[in-house]
């Protein structure tokens, strides 16, 4: 799985597709791959792919950003080649908005997608208010398909409630992923559990969305 | 509980239409668009009205008119696009209609910027539009906060007919938590029982009409005073405010909001290092928790009122404690969001000085 140059992100916003972006960027680039991280989100200002430029600099991972991420102009502006990308990177990894309305963004890059090969993750959480049944998760997943031309190849069950998630919740989701996955006809490619609380059977991940006050910049 | 991972803005509309919102009237902002652009998602499907007007001018007027008929209504807006319904708060507040409008704060002034901030303070507490009036207004710090207090503010709205504004601002509203709603008892119904509602008179009783135009002085006073009393039964009941780590605090830092949380992360860390210091988070800022200050207050010299704006809410703190306690100042400002090493290090240089 994921053999392809590009590794593009998908689902319904705060399902914590920008975390397993991150994460995946990261154990790419550990495993000696040259990568790129595309922060393809025009929709939301706030948590996002191009918060984690430093750390991304530290890893040697190259960071695509709109041209005006993070500042106060909300101009949706992108501006790179993705083609000349997929040639100089032997992995892109793009992050994309949430929802239907943040995969607008994607369609434009279909055929290029298509051309080079892609993996289309489609992330799923049981515990976001719009997609906590299998079938809302699929009537999302289809929206998304449209508007980017493009196929889910595989699903990856994020399913979480932020900081306070236990091992339980993560556990008593796998059977919604699993029937999402079913009835999307695609793979469940692995459950992510933060690595704090370990969960048999899951991929442990480290978790980089947080807000502030969690962020802890003091020095003991 | 069943609890969901939500947005605060998604929070906040969820809440809303489980507390008997039956329309919404928008235009969109950041960082509030999510209440509308969920809004026009479940509206219709709760037999409820989602409109997206065509300026926040129109969108609050539509509440003024929705509000006459007894409906439960919103708005919301972020900085400012609220700075353009000021107008027609002032005239629902004059015409003493309930209804909640939400403030999802942004820098300023004027288009400012899209990160989050603090700096409406004044405007919420003090002056939302022209006249003798006050707003209620809530200060969510969570998003289970979001949805908790809008449900507070219909009913508080209702009970005393007023505007109510919920004070949030960009981090609130984009930030996800778990949050779980309770089953709200929405008795009031379709607001039929509302004798003051124009909503068909069928030759049955005298018009009402909703107006805030009087134009003899005496009239337009006794009205206002009217309105002033039921503003001192506001004050005398429904403050709110949570203290932490208060009790044997000789530093007290004042904070609401989401800056409040970060205030919370620098008392630990304050602590740590053998610092007696609390935290007094207003939860209502109008009416201001005057006297849960004054006795948070009790044991502390020294108080550091931290917000996101160049210092609003310290003067409501000086005029509770009387100017009796050393109210000093901490912020960051434009969308910046203060870090807790930084209040950590003020709260340091203040004990400090204290001990020289």
């Amino acid at each position: 799985m994921l053999n392809n140059p590009a590794t593009i992100i998908t689902g319904h916003y705060g399902s914590g597709k920008t975390n397993i972006a991150v994460n995946l960027a990261l154990e790419f680039a550990d495993a000696g791959e040259k990568v790129c991280i595309i922060d393809l989100d025009i929709v939301n200002p706030y948590f996002r792919t191009a918060d984690f430029d430093k750390l991304f600099k530290d890893k040697g991972i190259y960071l695509v950003a709109p041209q005006y991420a993070n500042t106060n102009l909300d101009i949706p502006s992108l501006g790179f080649d993705l083609a000349a990308l997929l040639r100089q990177y032997d992995r892109v990894v793009i992050d994309v908005g949430g929802d239907d309305a943040g995969a607008i963004a994607l369609g434009q890059y279909s055929t290029v997608l298509k051309n080079f090969g892609y993996d289309m993750i489609y992330v799923v959480n049981s515990f976001r208010y719009l997609t906590s049944t299998p079938e809302e998760a699929i009537e999302l997943l289809r929206d998304i398909e449209l508007v980017s031309s493009l196929k889910a190849t595989a699903v990856v069950n994020s399913s979480n409630l932020g900081v306070s998630t236990t091992a339980e919740d993560v556990l008593g989701s796998v059977e919604y992923a699993k029937a999402a996955a079913d009835a999307a006809g695609l793979p469940l490619l692995f459950t992510a559990a933060k690595r704090d609380i370990s969960v048999p059977g899951t991929k442990a991940v480290d978790v980089f969305v947080r807000p502030f006050w969690e962020e802890n910049d003091i020095e003991e | 509980m069943e609890r969901k991972l939500m947005k605060g803005n998604e929070a906040l509309a969820e809440a809303a239409i489980r507390a008997g919102c039956k329309c919404f009237f928008g235009y969109p902002i950041t960082p509030q668009t999510e209440i509308s652009a969920y809004m026009s998602k479940r509206m219709p499907k709760v037999g409820g009205v989602f409109l997206q007007a065509e300026s926040e001018v129109s969108a609050i007027n539509m509440v003024y008119g929705c509000a006459s008929s007894g409906i439960r209504c919103m708005t919301s807006s972020s900085s400012p696009g609220v700075s353009l319904k000021s107008e027609g708060v002032s005239y629902i507040a004059g015409a003493d209609l309930p209804c909640v409008i939400i403030n999802v704060m942004r820098g300023g002034p004027g288009l400012g910027g899209i990160q989050p901030s603090q700096a409406d303070y004044w405007q919420a507490t003090k002056a939302l539009g022209h006249g003798d009036f006050q707003l209620l207004v809530y200060a969510p710090s969570s998003v289970q906060e979001m949805a908790d207090t809008v449900t507070k503010a219909f009913d508080l709205a209702d009970k005393y007919r007023m505007p109510a504004l919920i004070l949030a601002d960009g981090l609130l509203g984009q930030m996800m938590e778990p949050v779980a709603f309770e089953d709200v008892d929405i008795s009031f119904g379709d607001g039929s029982d509302k004798e003051w509602a124009a909503r068909g008179h069928n030759n049955e009783r005298k018009h009402n009409i909703s107006n805030s135009l009087y134009l003899k002085p005496d009239e337009l006073e006794d009205r206002i005073v009217e309105r002033f009393k039921r503003y001192d039964v506001i004050k005398a009941n429904h403050t709110e405010a949570e203290c932490y780590k208060t009790d044997d605090a000789e530093l007290i830092i004042t904070a609401y909001g989401s800056v409040a949380r970060i205030a919370k992360a620098a008392v630990d860390a304050a602590r740590a290092k053998g610092i007696k210091v609390g935290l007094f988070r207003p939860i209502t800022l109008w009416p201001f928790p005057e006297k849960e200050l004054k006795a948070a207050c009790a044991n502390a010299e020294n108080v550091l009122c931290v917000e996101m704006s160049m210092g609003q809410m310290i003067e409501d703190v000086k005029l509770a404690l009387e100017c009796k306690k050393n109210v000093e100042f901490f912020g960051r400002t434009g969308g910046i969001v203060p870090k807790p090493s930084e209040i950590l290090a003020k709260i340091v240089e203040m004990t400090q000085k204290g001990a020289e």
